[in-house]
C-alpha cells in the first residue's frame, strides 16, 4: 500500500505507546536497575557492574537449561512445521467438513496452559491413563515421571498435540489464498503432485511459514507453565527449560541480581533470533 | 480415480489426526463423570458408575465458580483495553509514513517476544506499589504486554487489504476522522476485528503465570484454583478433570462463532 508520510499519525499511535510503555518499560527497567546491583535489603544495595552477567554465563546449570531449551526448540519446529503442512495439506477444501475441521484443529489451542498439563497428566499416568497404561501394556517400559528420556519424550509430545494444530491452521489459510487457475494451469503441464507442491504451494505458504516458524520459536523458548504441571522440571533437571529456571531463581530463591541478569540475557536472545525472523519477513514484503 | 483414492485417503488421514487430538480430551470428559474410587481402581474407557458430583462440587462452591467469573473478568477487561489503543494504532501504522515507524513497529512486536517470567517480579513490584496488587484490572493490563502488540500486527493486516480510496473519499463526504473510522472504517474491518477479539481472548484466557502471580483472593484465575485440588489425601481427579472441562467450553464457543474468519485471522490477515 501507498502510505502518506504524515508525523501526525503519532497521536493514533500514542495511546498504545503509553500503555506498552507502562507495562514493558517500566517492568524492564527495574530487571536492568536490578542486574547492575547485588541488594541485600530496602535501601540496602551495591553496584556491581557486570558481575551477575558474568557470573551468570558461567553458571552450569544455566547452561545447561539453555542448551536444553534450544534442543527442544529445534525439536518442536522439526516436528510441527511439516506435520502442520501435512494436515493443512489434508484437510477439505471447503463446506461444513472444512469448518467442522478448523474448530476441532482450534480446541487444543484455547485450553488452558496449565489444564493442557493436566490432561497429559491423567493421560500418560500408567495407572489412571490411557496412553501411560497402554504402553505398558505394549511392553513398553514407560514411566514419564521415573524416566528422563520419556518425560522428555511426553513433553515434546505434548507440544506437538498442543501446538501443530496452530501451524495446520496457518498453512491451511495460505493453501486457501492460492487461486483455482494456478492447479489448473499445473494439470495441463500435467505437473506431478510433487511437483505442484514444490512450485505452486511452497512458494505461496512462505509468508505464513515465517509466521509459524516465528510463533513457534517464540513460544517453545518461553514455555513454562505446561511441562510444570506434568513434570515439575523432573525427574531431576531433565526437563526444566529455561523460564522454569528464571522463575525458581527470581520468586523462589529471591535471588534478585542474578535472575534479573539472566532475564536480560534470555530476552535478547529471543529478540536477537525474532529480528532475523522480522527481517525475513519485511524483506519479502518488498520482494512482492 | 486416482483424484479420488487420493481425497479417501486424505479424509483419512484428517480424520486420523483429529481422532489422535480428541482422544486426551476425551480422556479428561470421561474421568470427570467418575467417582474418585471408579479412577483409581482400575481403567475403564468410559463411565461404569456415571455421575455428575464432580460438577454440582464446582458449581455449589463459591470458591470454585467464582475463579471462573475472575477469569472471564480480566479476559473481557483485557479485551476492550487492547481493542481500544490496538485500533487507532493500527491504522495509523497501515495508512501513514513517520518518523520511527518501523522501530517502533518491531519494539512493540519485540514485546510478544518477552517471556513473562522476565516480567514477573517487576510486575509484582508495581502493582504491589500502585495498590493494584489482587485485582482483575492489574492481570488485564500485565496481559496487554503480549496482546496489544499481537492485536496491532493482526489488525495492520487486515487494514491494509482496504484501499485508501475508502478514506478519501469519506473525507470528500465531509466526514470527520472519528465520525469516519467508527462509521464506515470499522464496519468494513469487522471481520478483523473478530479475529483479533479471538486471539485476545485465547492468549489472555490460556495464560496462567503472570495471572496467578498477580492475584491471591480475590481476583485468582480458575487456572490457580484447580490447583487446590491436590489435598492431603492426594489428588481428586474427578472434580479436577470436571474443572478441567469447564476451562475448555468457553473456547469452544468463542471458536464457533468466528469460525469462518478464523483460518484467515492465523495468517494475521497478510494471505
Amino acid at each position: 500500500m501507498r502510505k502518506v508520510p504524515d508525523n501526525r499519525a503519532w497521536w493514533l499511535v500514542l495511546p498504545v505507546l503509553l500503555l506498552v510503555a507502562f507495562s514493558a518499560l517500566v517492568p524492564l527497567m527495574t530487571v536492568v536497575n536490578y542486574s547492575v546491583q547485588d541488594i541485600f535489603g530496602p535501601g540496602n544495595a551495591y553496584y556491581v557492574g557486570t558481575e551477575w552477567f558474568r557470573d551468570v554465563l558461567r553458571d552450569e546449570r544455566l547452561q545447561a537449561s539453555l542448551l536444553r531449551q534450544f534442543g527442544f526448540s529445534a525439536a518442536v519446529l522439526a516436528i510441527e512445521i511439516p506435520l502442520g503442512i501435512g494436515i493443512a495439506l489434508m484437510m477439505p477444501k471447503g463446506g461444513i467438513r472444512a469448518s467442522l475441521c478448523l474448530i476441532l484443529l482450534a480446541i487444543p489451542l484455547l485450553i488452558p496452559w496449565n489444564v493442557v498439563g493436566t490432561i497429559w497428566q491423567i493421560f500418560a499416568r500408567g495407572d489412571i491413563g490411557l496412553f501411560g497404561w497402554g504402553l505398558n501394556q505394549l511392553g513398553f517400559n514407560y514411566n514419564y515421571t521415573g524416566d528422563p528420556v520419556d518425560a522428555w519424550l511426553t513433553v515434546l509430545l505434548m507440544d506437538v498435540w498442543h501446538w501443530t494444530p496452530l501451524v495446520a491452521l496457518l498453512c491451511y489459510s495460505g493453501l486457501r489464498a492460492i487461486p483455482e487457475a494456478f492447479y489448473q494451469a499445473a494439470e495441463i503441464d500435467r505437473a506431478s503432485r510433487w511437483a505442484v507442491f514444490r512450485y505452486i504451494q511452497l512458494p505461496r505458504l512462505k509468508n505464513v511459514l515465517v509466521i509459524a516458524v516465528l510463533l513457534r520459536f517464540m513460544d517453545s523458548f518461553m514455555i513454562y507453565t505446561e511441562p510444570f504441571v506434568l513434570t515439575g522440571g523432573g525427574p531431576g533437571s531433565s526437563t526444566t527449560f529455561l523460564s522454569q529456571t528464571l522463575t525458581t531463581m527470581a520468586v523462589g530463591q529471591f535471588d534478585l541480581g542474578r535472575a534479573a541478569a539472566f532475564s536480560l540475557v534470555y530476552f535478547l536472545i529471543v529478540l536477537l533470533v525474532s529480528w532475523l525472523f522480522f527481517t525475513a519477513i519485511t524483506h519479502m514484503d518488498k520482494e512482492r | 480415480m486416482a483424484i479420488r483414492e487420493r481425497s479417501r485417503s486424505k479424509g483419512l488421514g484428517i480424520t486420523v489426526f483429529i481422532i489422535l487430538l480428541l482422544t486426551p480430551i476425551y480422556w479428561l470428559l470421561n474421568m470427570s463423570f467418575k467417582t474418585n474410587r471408579e479412577i483409581l481402581s482400575g481403567l475403564t474407557l468410559w463411565p461404569q458408575n456415571f455421575t455428575f458430583d464432580n460438577y454440582v462440587v464446582i458449581f455449589t462452591d463459591s470458591s470454585w465458580y467464582s475463579g471462573y467469573i475472575n477469569s472471564m473478568t480480566y479476559v473481557l477487561m483485557n479485551m476492550t483495553i487492547t481493542l481500544t489503543v490496538a485500533l487507532p494504532a493500527a491504522y495509523a501504522f497501515s495508512r501513514y509514513r513517520f518518523l520511527g515507524d518501523k522501530h517502533l513497529f518491531f519494539w512493540l512486536l519485540s514485546n510478544r517476544m518477552a517471556p513473562p517470567a522476565v516480567f514477573l517480579l517487576p510486575f509484582f513490584q508495581l502493582y504491589s506499589s500502585i495498590g493494584l496488587f489482587d485485582t482483575h484490572i492489574a492481570v488485564a493490563l500485565a496481559h496487554c504486554l503480549f496482546n496489544v502488540p499481537l492485536a496491532v500486527w493482526i489488525l495492520e493486516g487486515f487494514m491494509s487489504g482496504v484501499p485508501r480510496e475508502y478514506d478519501e473519499m469519506a473525507y470528500i463526504d465531509g466526514y470527520s476522522f472519528p465520525r469516519f473510522f467508527v462509521k464506515i472504517f470499522m464496519p468494513m474491518i469487522r471481520s478483523g476485528i473478530g479475529v483479533t477479539a479471538f486471539f485476545i481472548f485465547m492468549f489472555s484466557w490460556v495464560e496462567l503465570l503472570l495471572a496467578r502471580t498477580l492475584t491471591s483472593v480475590d481476583a485468582q484465575p480458575i487456572a490457580a484454583i484447580m490447583t487446590r485440588t491436590i489435598g492431603a489425601s492426594g489428588i481428586d481427579w474427578g472434580v479436577l478433570s470436571a474443572a478441567g472441562v469447564l476451562t475448555i467450553l468457553p473456547g469452544v464457543l468463542v471458536v464457533w462463532f468466528v469460525r469462518n474468519h478464523v483460518a484467515r485471522g492465523f495468517a494475521l490477515g497478510r494471505v
